[in-house]
């Protein structure tokens, strides 16, 4: 278990460090930051001065690696070229919205993507079923930010039940601004909520459909109505339980997913996330910025692998030296 | 909690979206872009100086019609003396916000932090040679030479107090390699009509009507709280004005022009903006490295330069990629600025035959290939314009290969002269004739002709082009720069298309001017009731 823990562990970092270095290499294909940095009145000395200061001038290994010691030696991620500001202190400080958002869409998938998909397993032919699983196909055909504006008109625009943009009113707990504990909070969340974990429910909710028909096929479920166990305790007790492990593997990669795609949403939103710092980032070619961000994501899929992994060789006795023959 | 009243009005407003302003002094802004930067001299960029102007004052303000007038500074004008020398008497009883007087000394201290070298702003003041206090309410401002137009480049310039910046440790405008944030980048100490009350960078900034302000009774000042979120995505935008969440947007993307206008409760007010759109040939090179043609530079043929223009339909561009929100122009300066005439702004109707005809005696009966070089997130629809472009050059020959990528890309090839042909557009701030010829007309040196894609280069315009900076005999300046303006018109130097127009959608009872610069001065803005 150590050593299996350890060689992933090191096999997560040489991840880590090429993710970086593709990063760097392709951050001068995004655009010249000085440009950016400069007003329109700038004279060609200004764009040499900044280009130096910045570093910019090096190639890009060594701005990777001047990247890195600040990293590892003073923790510092160094300064957003386009607020000035820490840009862990940015990150720190936009990060609960997002992950607030994530949360809130991973629940609302995985309860309605666990329910619907039981529901249509169970009722395969009832017409309920029928628009259910024909309406899903919105869920994975439509592109997110279309899905995103199409809620906003309806909700926002033509009924005004809830905000077009923005988190409401937040408070803050220590360090952490939380929309859960207002009204406009908790309504700034529920359409972004949907935009982001539409696709995911869709998903989730056909898994679970499909495992459920095969698992009510089989022989233990034949027999357990032999014995003349009540419907309710057959579908949920034994049906259910058995298809719940993909559903879980495929759940907890896609909460990585979510945190890391929702960009789109956060820009429909105009919700203060990760998401949308990084498109701000990109538009102004802020590179310290973006290269936190991408780090964080690989280290944040770079982790939830780790887990699973680990999880794997923990749950299936297969993976262990000393495995034992059990069945059901 | 001070947001809380916000949010609550923010909902209230949704509710009551379409009869009235639920709170009528209460103002929900939003436009695409936030400030960058709260510190006034650290950016010299358009959303950073509107929400700048609400909080901080120059001694020279622009006023929405972007025509200057008295702020901190009640008048002004060239010494007896020396001619030199610019005198300004401040306005006196000005108040910072924390309650410090406003006196010469800050006016000599944050001139001087605007030319320090980390500031955006020191470009506009390089002809300052010294800025001196003479008692507390008199400044003088000595140039290299004379120079005419000086207080034309200080109405983005804003005061700050010497004794807060000294306090908080920003006597210089941040160092983009000072490795953390200064305290002027998200507070605040001006004098002007609106207290800062909290700041969220990219999601919400909070103002509070300044009770203090010199200019109550001068100013409508009924605004009594502004609440200032950009909002990124424009159909988003557009939909939280028609839901009533905010009552002003900026930036009202054209194809949702007619349906912000015909909502109730809202209206669409619209004027020229200060900002031409051109295309820029390499005309003086031998030899393009972006076309077909093998040893010659195809541009370098006036004839072809008057063919391409006389191709370019700007009728078609105004109607078809504008939506007819735009003003077809035949010179790179909009109106408002000095040097413009009639004459200049008038642009040949569209003749493909005469213009094939004139690229059949340049030789070039065949065409050519060349690269088009076009920004696609910078200008109203640039990249449609491109487009269009595209097939309005096919017509005489031109086969053109269009490239359109993000401005972060784009504007490099033109500063390092590396694209042909490209798409470029300019605003005038100083509103003079001099500033367009300074960047993009006089051959590129040190200091001057920085964004000059054409190449051109001359010395007797050079010459002129200098000559501007220091004549003090208005009549003999605006001659000399009718004198460029025929030089750059005859030899078809740029293509202009258009000057853009500005759009903001707001409520009904709400009476506020576009201002041609796209810079908001709430302190003007009235509530019909």
């Amino acid at each position: 278990m150590l050593a299996f823990t350890i060689r992933r562990v090191s096999q997560s970092l040489v991840v880590l460090l090429i993710v970086g270095l593709v990063a760097f290499s392709l951050f001068r294909f995004v655009g010249d930051p000085v440009e950016n940095l400069l007003g329109q009145e700038r004279t060609v000395a200004d764009i040499e001065r900044v280009r130096t200061q910045l570093g910019l001038d090096q190639s890009f290994p060594v701005q990777y690696l001047n990247f890195l010691k600040g990293v590892v030696t003073e923790g510092n991620f160094g300064v957003s070229y386009r607020q000035g500001r820490p840009v862990a202190d940015i990150i720190a400080e936009r990060a609960p919205a997002t992950l607030e958002l994530a949360f809130v869409s991973a629940l609302f998938a995985i309860v309605l993507g666990i329910g619907f998909g039981v529901y249509t397993a169970i009722n395969r032919d009832g017409w309920i079923s029928n628009v259910i699983m024909t309406s899903s196909l919105v869920g994975v055909s439509l592109p997110t930010f279309l899905i995103g504006i199409l809620l906003i008109y309806l909700f926002a625009v033509e009924l005004g039940w809830l905000p077009s943009f923005g988190r409401g009113e937040t408070v803050m707990i220590g360090g952490w601004s939380t929309g859960f504990l207002t009204t406009s909070g908790l309504k700034a969340l529920i359409l972004p909520a949907i935009t982001l974990g539409l696709y995911q429910m869709t998903l989730i909710m056909r898994l679970v459909r499909s495992e459920m028909l095969e698992v009510l096929r089989s022989d233990y479920i034949k027999f357990a109505r032999a014995r003349g166990l009540s419907q309710k305790a057959v579908h949920y007790r034994h049906a259910l339980k058995n298809t719940l492990v993909p559903v879980i593997t495929i759940t907890g990669l896609q909460l990585g997913a979510i945190i890391a795609f929702a960009i789109i949403t956060e820009t429909v939103f105009q919700w203060p996330g990760v998401g949308l710092l990084f498109i701000n980032a990109i538009q102004f070619v802020d590179i310290p910025v973006m290269a936190t961000y991408l780090m964080l994501i690989s280290v944040l899929f770079v982790s939830i692998n780790l887990i699973v992994d680990l999880l794997y060789y923990m749950i299936d006795p297969r993976l262990k030296a000393d495995g034992g023959a059990a069945g059901h | 909690m001070k947001s809380r009243s916000m949010i609550v009005s923010v909902a209230a407003a949704a509710l009551l979206a379409t009869t009235t302003l639920a709170t009528a002094e209460t103002l929900n802004w939003a436009r695409a872009g936030d400030s960058l930067t709260l510190d006034p001299h650290s950016q010299n960029e358009g959303p950073t100086h509107a929400l700048a102007q609400q909080i901080y004052e120059p001694l020279i303000s622009p006023d929405m019609e972007a025509k200057p007038i008295p702020s901190l500074a009640t008048s002004w004008g060239v010494s007896a003396d020396n001619p030199n020398v610019w005198v300004f008497k401040l306005r006196e009883g000005v108040k910072f916000h924390d309650g410090a007087d406003m006196t010469a000394e800050d006016v000599v201290f944050s001139f001087n932090r605007a030319k320090h070298e980390s500031s955006d702003m020191k470009e506009l003041l390089v002809t300052i040679k010294e800025v001196r206090a003479d008692g507390d309410y008199t400044v003088e401002i000595e140039t290299d030479g004379p120079n005419p137009i000086l207080p034309n480049n200080l109405t983005n310039l804003f005061i700050m107090d010497k004794g807060w910046a000294e306090a908080n440790d920003v006597v210089v405008p941040a160092e983009f390699d000072d490795g953390e944030e200064t305290f002027a980048v998200r507070n605040a100490n001006g004098t002007g009509p609106f207290v800062l009350e909290s700041r969220e960078p990219d999601t919400k900034t909070v103002l509070k009507r300044n009770d203090n302000y010199w200019g109550i009774g001068q100013f409508p000042m009924e605004v009594t709280q502004i609440n200032y979120t950009p909002i990124q995505n424009a159909a988003t935008r557009v939909a939280a004005l028609l839901s009533g969440e905010v009552d002003l947007i900026q930036d009202v993307p054209v194809q949702d022009l007619s349906r912000v206008a015909n909502a109730d409760g809202l209206k669409v007010e619209n004027a020229a903006q200060n900002r031409t759109i051109f295309f820029g040939i390499n005309s003086a090179d031998d030899d393009l490295t972006n076309d077909n043609v093998e040893g010659k530079n195809p541009f370098k043929d006036l004839k072809v330069r008057q063919a391409m223009s006389l191709a370019l339909d700007r009728d078609a561009i105004k109607q078809v990629v504008m939506r007819g929100q735009s003003a077809p122009t035949g010179v790179i300066i909009p109106p408002f600025v000095n040097g413009w005439t009639e004459a200049l702004d008038a642009y040949p109707k569209a003749d493909v035959a005469k213009a094939q005809a004139l690229m059949a005696e340049a030789g070039y009966g065949d065409g050519f290939e060349i690269t088009l070089h076009c920004p696609n997130d910078r200008y109203v629809n640039d990249e449609a314009i491109c487009q269009a472009m595209v097939g309005m050059m096919a017509k005489i020959g031109i086969d053109v290969n269009l490239v359109a990528q993000t401005k972060a890309n784009h504007f490099p090839l033109i500063s390092g002269k590396t694209t042909d042909f490209y798409l470029l557009g300019w605003g005038v701030p100083t509103f003079d004739s001099e500033y367009v010829f300074n960047f993009l007309v006089h051959s590129t040196t040190d200091d001057r002709g920085s964004w000059n894609g054409t190449r051109f280069s001359n010395g007797d315009v050079d010459a002129m082009i200098q000559s501007l900076g220091s004549d003090t005999n208005i009549a003999n300046r605006d001659a000399t720069i009718g004198k460029i303006w025929k030089v750059v018109q005859d030899e078809q130097l740029y293509l202009p298309i258009h000057n853009q127009v500005l759009n903001w959608g707001m409520k009904d009872g709400i009476t506020f001017p576009v201002q041609p610069e796209d810079q908001p001065h709430f302190k003007f803005m009235t509530f019909g009731k």
